[in-house]
């Protein structure tokens, strides 16, 4: 992975651009001491780090503004970050920019049940969101992952999903409103508390835009009141085919699960190791939850036991109690800190159609022979995104390099089967150059276009996204300019 | 000029410099002038996958052909695009093409979501002839800039769609709906958002004042319905004196008409539509100088019948949403824009994008945009 020369002429004004930033913010914001901005060298992609040259950490919408217009007129480039656990390096710095945190703006605005709607300002982490409406008996539905530590300005630059959107859907699907900071300083609203778009779709655009466009300081978010209650059933098969095919009969079936996740073998036999949750030794194991009253959801299971049952299951085991529940989901919940506990891992996040399944599956643990790489997946299985976790040791010389090179063929796989490179992690450095694969020259000059409007300059995230060959006459604008 | 295949639109657009009214079947026309271009020769499902829930049609292709195809597999677009013909007085055929380029979403837009977020990818012709593809066929996709969104919606002012790949979602086995009786707007409002509040799942919250009754709908396996209302209707028990219910027939034939504004059908007047908070909606209805107004989403959506250039942006004054002059005569869109003008800020970015995509302007000219 390459990322362009840093720009000499920025770095050589650092002492007048900290000055600058010093005057429209409190002096514990401005971040410019080499051993303090190293605090901000990278996101949760750690292979790769870069201390920035400042990092700020603004309080208000306004000081945001403050920043930006310094950092255009200087020509500055500006990495926005939330709370720095991007798996792409979505937040990874270059050595000339200015980090601009939004980690202090965590404030809830409003809260509003009436209409169902939270505003917060996008510093919050996604956990709390809920944490501020979880009493009165409602919840932000987009659940990614790392939601205790993620910042909603980090799930709405990613478009963040998380296991329950085969029901709730992801970020976009829950976000109303923002207020955004452009580039050049200027503060929009965009969307609010109604359902749909004035004009154009300008909030669908944003969302997911990877902090290219502008930088979100509040954000109306749709909440949900809870489901009375939930629960899965897990259930084992001898064949990722028989699984997959499973799990198309219970889309068909009529029933919406609100999760199904899926595991392979060798993703069972290191949670087994890790978190001794009694699960089968098989070759494919699903959860599926489902949500109701205990009436709705005994009806709902025995629906999908029904099905599962048709496929020969080597295990069939339903949830009757919150205990049960929770000894069925350990496992699931392990499985990443299981498969760091063997090796290094890069976890991926291609989209499949969840026809290609046995398929891709086939071909993952073909490739992983060839690289001689382990791989484990364990994926959200209801709407095909993917999540192979390929082991290597970032000690041995070569290893990571090889297990990036798996990674991509994995990738080109997901695509070539009709999928795409990534269903809810981004596009940041990681899967920046291969970009290509899913994008002829047009599509991706039409997204490159819009990048022009919002940010003329270039100077938000570049170097992100965009295959660096085919914005290095956009980013060079830029350095002419200076 | 009709188009049958995506390399002519290219081609015709490429050459082409006057306004083009871009056109699927005709059925939605609000305003757009020049030369007609017809995609509704660009027809046929290309790809129906009913285990990943995914449909992939040509943009032409008529909305009645893909749900009857999903109807065979027990499914459906969940967001209940509307049919306009009644309320327009149009004849033709409604394409797909044409329900994305207008992200017309149904009442089931508060519990599923709107048009745009069943579309999971487009392919479309820009101003300059450029064909462009963008996301795809799959539910979750974050790969690079989400111009699917973007395209929704657009009223063909970006470029020209020449397919979509959309979600689709299983049928439930039966519903029905909850009627309210004597409920003046605020009361049905609250009411209405109250249900919505609850654990209860309602896929439907209209208010018809002329007819003094209010509807909750519920859909899903039998037994679930049954006990969902009945969960709802003791929540409501103080804010409705009269309560009934209506069964599956009579539910799938009241939210068709609900869908289509069919109060309006054959009735006088300009047709606005407006996007509030739900909460807003009764006290907007109440400022609005109509001749009749309806309610669904739970408040958040009114449509309003008033006389002829009616200037209904002016009695609503400053709120949270926008105002749509969706029927109406040509001298009236001369003096009423048709789309809400927006802020020096977004008005901006809107014109910047329109000028990237489109820069002969030929697109769909006069429609969006409009600084206030």
């Amino acid at each position: 992975m390459e990322m362009p020369l840093p720009n000499a002429s920025v770095l050589a004004r650092k002492a007048r651009v900290v000055a600058r930033l010093q005057k429209v913010l409190p002096m514990d914001a401005v971040i410019h001491n080499e051993r303090e901005t190293r605090a901000y060298e990278c996101d949760a992609l750690t292979a790769y780090r870069c201390p920035p040259m400042v990092a700020v950490l603004p309080s208000t919408t306004e000081e945001v503004a403050a920043v930006l217009r310094i950092c255009h007129s200087e020509g500055v480039p500006v990495v926005p970050r939330g709370s720095g656990t991007s798996l792409a390096g979505g937040a990874l710095p270059t050595a000339d920019c200015v980090i601009l945190g939004v980690a202090r703006m965590n404030d809830v605005i409003e809260t509003d049940y009436e209409n169902r709607l939270i505003r917060v300002q996008t510093g919050r982490t996604n956990l709390s969101v809920t944490g501020a409406v979880e009493e009165d008996g409602f919840f932000y539905a987009p659940d990614p992952s790392s939601q205790l530590a993620c910042a909603i300005a980090g799930n709405i630059a990613m478009n963040s999903g998380g296991a329950h959107c085969l029901k709730y859907g992801v970020t976009t699907n829950n976000l109303l409103g923002v207020k955004m900071v452009t580039m050049e300083g200027e503060i929009v609203d965009i969307g609010g508390g109604y359902m749909d778009a004035g004009g154009l779709d300008l909030l669908g655009l944003i969302c997911g835009s990877e902090g290219q466009l502008g930088v979100v300081t509040e954000a109306t978010l749709r909440i949900l009141p809870k489901p009375e209650g939930a629960r899965p059933v897990l259930m084992g098969f001898d064949d990722n085919e028989v699984a997959g095919a499973c799990v198309s009969d219970i889309i068909k079936a009529g029933v919406l699960p609100v999760a199904i996740e899926f595991m392979d073998r060798p993703c069972i036999e290191a949670t087994e190791a890790f978190a001794h949750a009694g699960y089968p030794m098989c070759e494919a194991l699903l959860i599926v939850e489902v949500e109701g009253s205990d009436a709705e959801i005994d009806h709902q299971l025995s629906l999908i036991m029904e099905i599962a049952r048709r496929h020969n299951p080597v295990e069939l085991r339903e949830s009757k109690s919150a205990e049960e529940s929770a000894a069925i989901w350990l496992g699931r919940k392990s499985a990443f800190g299981a498969m760091g506990q063997i090796n290094d891992y890069m976890c991926l996040d291609g989209t499949i159609p969840v026809s290609s399944l046995p398929h891709v599956l086939k071909r993952i643990g073909e490739m992983s022979k060839e690289y001689g790489l382990k791989v484990g997946n364990v994926f959200h299985a209801g709407d095909g995104n993917m999540h192979p976790l390929i082991l290597f040791d970032a000690n041995k010389p070569g290893d990571l390099e090889l297990c990036e090179e798996f990674g991509a063929d994995i990738l080109k796989l997901c695509v070539e089967v009709g999928g795409c490179l990534t269903g809810e992690h981004g596009v940041g450095i990681e899967k920046r150059d291969l970009m290509h694969v899913q994008y002829a020259a047009n599509d991706l000059e039409a997204q490159m276009a819009v990048k022009d409007v919002f940010d003329p300059a270039w100077l938000l995230n570049p170097a992100k996204v965009f295959p660096l060959d085919a914005s290095e006459a956009r980013r060079s604008v830029l350095v002419a300019a200076e | 000029m009709k188009m049958t295949c995506e390399a002519d639109l290219s081609d015709v657009i490429k050459g082409a410099s006057g306004p083009l009214q871009v056109l699927g079947g005709g059925t939605r026309g609000i305003g757009a002038v020049g030369e007609a271009l017809s995609v509704a020769g660009l027809s046929g499902i290309t790809l129906y996958e009913p285990g990943a829930l995914t449909v992939v049609a040509q943009a032409g292709t008529p909305v009645a052909e893909i749900e009857a195809a999903l109807d065979a597999e027990n499914q459906r677009l969940a967001f209940e695009p509307m049919d306009h013909r009644g309320l327009l007085g149009t004849a033709g055929t409604p394409t797909i093409g044409g329900v994305f380029a207008g992200n017309y979403s149904g009442p089931r837009r508060i519990s599923v979501g709107a048009a745009r977020d069943f579309l999971l990818g487009v392919r479309f012709v820009d101003g300059q002839g450029a064909i462009v593809k963008n996301g795809g066929r799959v539910m979750k996709n974050v790969t690079g800039y989400d111009l699917v969104k973007l395209m929704a919606g657009s009223f063909g002012t970006l470029g020209v769609l020449s397919e979509v790949s959309l979600k689709v979602l299983p049928k439930p086995e039966t519903q029905q709906t909850l009627v309210l009786h004597g409920l003046d707007d605020v009361a049905a409002i609250a009411a209405l958002n109250a249900a919505m509040g609850s654990p209860f799942e309602v896929s439907g919250a209209a208010h018809d004042p002329a007819a003094g009754q209010t509807y909750l709908r519920f859909e899903g396996f039998e037994a679930s319905v049954g006990y969902r209302m009945g969960q709802v209707k003791a929540l409501l028990k103080d804010r409705a004196a009269e309560m009934s219910a209506l069964d599956a027939g009579a539910s799938v034939e009241l939210w068709s008409g609900i869908k289509d504004v069919a109060a309006f059908h054959g009735q006088e007047g300009d047709v606005w539509r407006v996007s509030c908070k739900p909460t807003d909606g009764a006290g907007l209805a109440a400022k609005a100088g109509a001749l009749a107004h309806v309610f669904d989403w739970s408040g958040g959506l009114i449509w309003l019948r008033t006389g002829k250039g009616h200037d209904l942006r002016a009695k609503l004054g400053d709120y949270d949403g926008h105002a749509t002059l969706v029927r109406a005569d040509a001298g009236t869109r001369v003096a009423l824009p048709v789309f809400e003008p927006e802020a020096p800020g977004v008005a901006k970015l809107t014109q910047g994008l329109r000028a990237r995509f489109d820069p002969k302007g030929i697109l769909n000219p006069g429609l969006m945009g409009m600084a206030a």
